[in-house]
């Protein structure tokens, strides 16, 4: 149990001091895009959120245990070898009903979270559309281009069983898909992004303050940035700087640049465009690139592609960096591996069991990066801790959920 | 947006083929009954949210509602509410059991082939 720092030592008794979990919804920040959630609709967000953590800290032990005592031994007694790499151990724990039964139930927790957070957005679009056009249109820092195509690795199968996933439009000026994918994203994470699910890039920022305490970047890339959930805080620590938001979806720009405004971030620009070719931008105009739990939704040509963009736009001494789930080291134990390939296979994330297994100091160099130049780290989500647990002091794992990353990168 | 497009775009199936854990007959009945678990949550919140209203309004005091004792009139309401409620659920297996005992039954199919048959 997390204690909150500062709070008074627990009375006896008193159920509240023993709480520990989701905070209630109501605590989210709110925007002037951002959908309005009736009591009902934010008490299903409150049981979905409750839902994943229930899943996490009182249904994955009993999948380890089923594991270590079931699966693991009957796949040796069969085989006459232990388990020998994650696959083996996924498509083994499919046969046991402890990993059937967490699976379904995770499956139908992001499900009816889509269910939930869609149902809102959809309800209210045209006023949330009306809205954002009120606040971007005209506006030259948002820069769409209807002839972009979506390409594959987005367009096969909606990433995390969101559907339409970030591109979709349901009438021309739509905001429906970036206004669930903010409002409801609390569900997944249990509230560890905090109060605008930014604590991603408040980390980064203390990532960058602390290790680079010299850097003071003037233009700064996020790419495949979304509503800019994890790049404000970036403008917003660098308040000289301009930062440039791309993305390929035109909902999720348009609300991103509203949001923004309302949020009183003024230094940021949206731009539709693919991270792979972004010949928009000259050689060496960028300071800092950085991309956020954004590589696992690639493939690997695209992510190719994207390195050496990156390298090409950033100036002599730059920085990029790249936020993501820890890699599959060979240190990391089989069923770890597994559990973390689950949304792989089973939440329509198609690239993330292979990038997970990517060498990406190797990518970097093959991109143009020098390997004494390459930068490794780690960060916890940072959050008002008065109102929103901290991944770092929060024992739980749910695999590839966490709001704990790895972060790669290399000075140019 | 029309109320038919938002129910229907609300509930859409994301692009990808959806994967089964258990029996898919299973997967489904689990399915339903989870959106119902969720949708009993927020019910009970909802008269969480009323009773703390009613409290702060005077309407209502702190263990008025766990003290109460219907009278016998509306006791009886109530317990026919949850027999009735109740027998709704568990139709199915009424039915099922009407069936085991029954000597013989026929199927509709049948007695439309019986019929046409005379």
């Amino acid at each position: 149990m997390s204690q909150r720092p500062g709070s008074a030592a627990p009375s006896a008794n008193d159920p509240s001091a023993a709480y520990d979990g989701p905070p209630d919804y109501r605590v989210i920040g709110r925007h002037a895009v951002f959908p309005e959630t009736d009591h009902d609709e934010i008490e299903r967000i409150n049981f979905l959120a409750q839902m994943n953590r229930h899943l996490a800290a009182r249904v994955v032990p009993g999948v380890k245990a089923a594991y270590e005592n079931r699966v693991a031994p009957e796949f040796e007694a069969q085989n006459g070898r232990p388990l020998a790499t994650r696959h083996e151990a996924r498509k083994a724990m499919l046969e046991d009903p402890a990993f059937q039964t967490w699976s379904a139930l995770r499956r139908m927790t992001m499900e009816q979270r889509q269910q939930a957070g869609r149902w809102t957005a959809l309800r209210q679009n045209e006023r949330l559309a009306r809205i954002a056009a009120d606040l971007t249109e005209g506006d030259e820092r948002l820069s769409l281009d209807p002839t972009l195509a979506i390409p594959r690795y987005v367009s096969a199968v909606d990433h995390h069983c969101m559907p339409g996933s970030y591109h979709t439009e349901y009438f021309p000026g739509d905001i429906t898909n970036g206004a669930n994918y903010d409002h409801a994203g609390f569900v997944t994470t249990s509230g560890l992004l905090g109060k605008y699910s930014d604590g991603g890039g408040h980390a980064v920022v203390n990532w960058v303050r602390r290790n680079l305490p010299d850097f003071k970047p003037l233009k700064i890339l996020e790419i495949g940035g979304t509503v800019g959930h994890s790049s404000l805080p970036l403008a917003q620590a660098f308040p000289d700087a301009e930062l440039t938001i791309v993305d390929l979806g035109a909902p999720v720009l348009r609300y991103g640049l509203a949001r923004a405004k309302s949020l009183g971030v003024e230094n940021v620009r949206f731009v539709q465009a693919s991270g792979e070719t972004l010949s928009r931008f000259e050689d060496q105009s960028f300071d800092w690139i950085q991309t956020t739990m954004f590589l696992h939704e690639l493939s690997t040509k695209a992510l190719r592609n994207i390195f050496a963009e990156t390298r090409r736009l950033l100036k002599p001494g730059g920085i990029v960096l790249h936020v993501e789930q820890p890699q599959y080291a060979p240190e990391m134990p089989l069923f770890e591996q597994a559990m973390r390939d689950w949304d792989a296979f089973y939440n329509n994330e198609p690239f993330w069991s292979r990038m997970h297994e990517m060498d990406l100091d190797a990518e970097m160099v093959a991109a143009g990066f020098t390997r004494d130049s390459l930068i490794h780290g780690g960060v916890f989500g940072v959050v008002d801790r008065e109102l929103f647990p901290d991944a770092a002091e929060d024992g739980t794992e749910d695999y590839g959920r966490k709001a704990a990353w790895h972060v790669i990168g290399a000075v140019a | 947006m029309s109320f038919t497009d938002a129910l229907n775009h609300a509930g859409a199936k994301p692009a990808g083929k959806r994967p089964y854990f258990v029996e898919p007959q299973v997967e489904r009945v689990l399915a339903i009954t989870m959106a119902v678990a969720q949708e009993l949550a927020v019910t009970r919140q909802r008269a969480d949210t009323l009773e703390r209203l009613l409290r702060e309004k005077g309407l209502l005091s702190t263990g008025e509602i766990d003290a109460f004792t219907p009278d016998r009139a509306a006791s009886a309401e109530r317990q026919m509410w949850n027999q009735e409620y109740i027998a709704r659920i568990l139709r199915i297996v009424q039915q099922e059991n009407e069936a085991a005992v029954l000597a013989e039954d026929v199927a509709s199919g049948d007695v439309g082939d019986e019929l046409a048959s005379e």
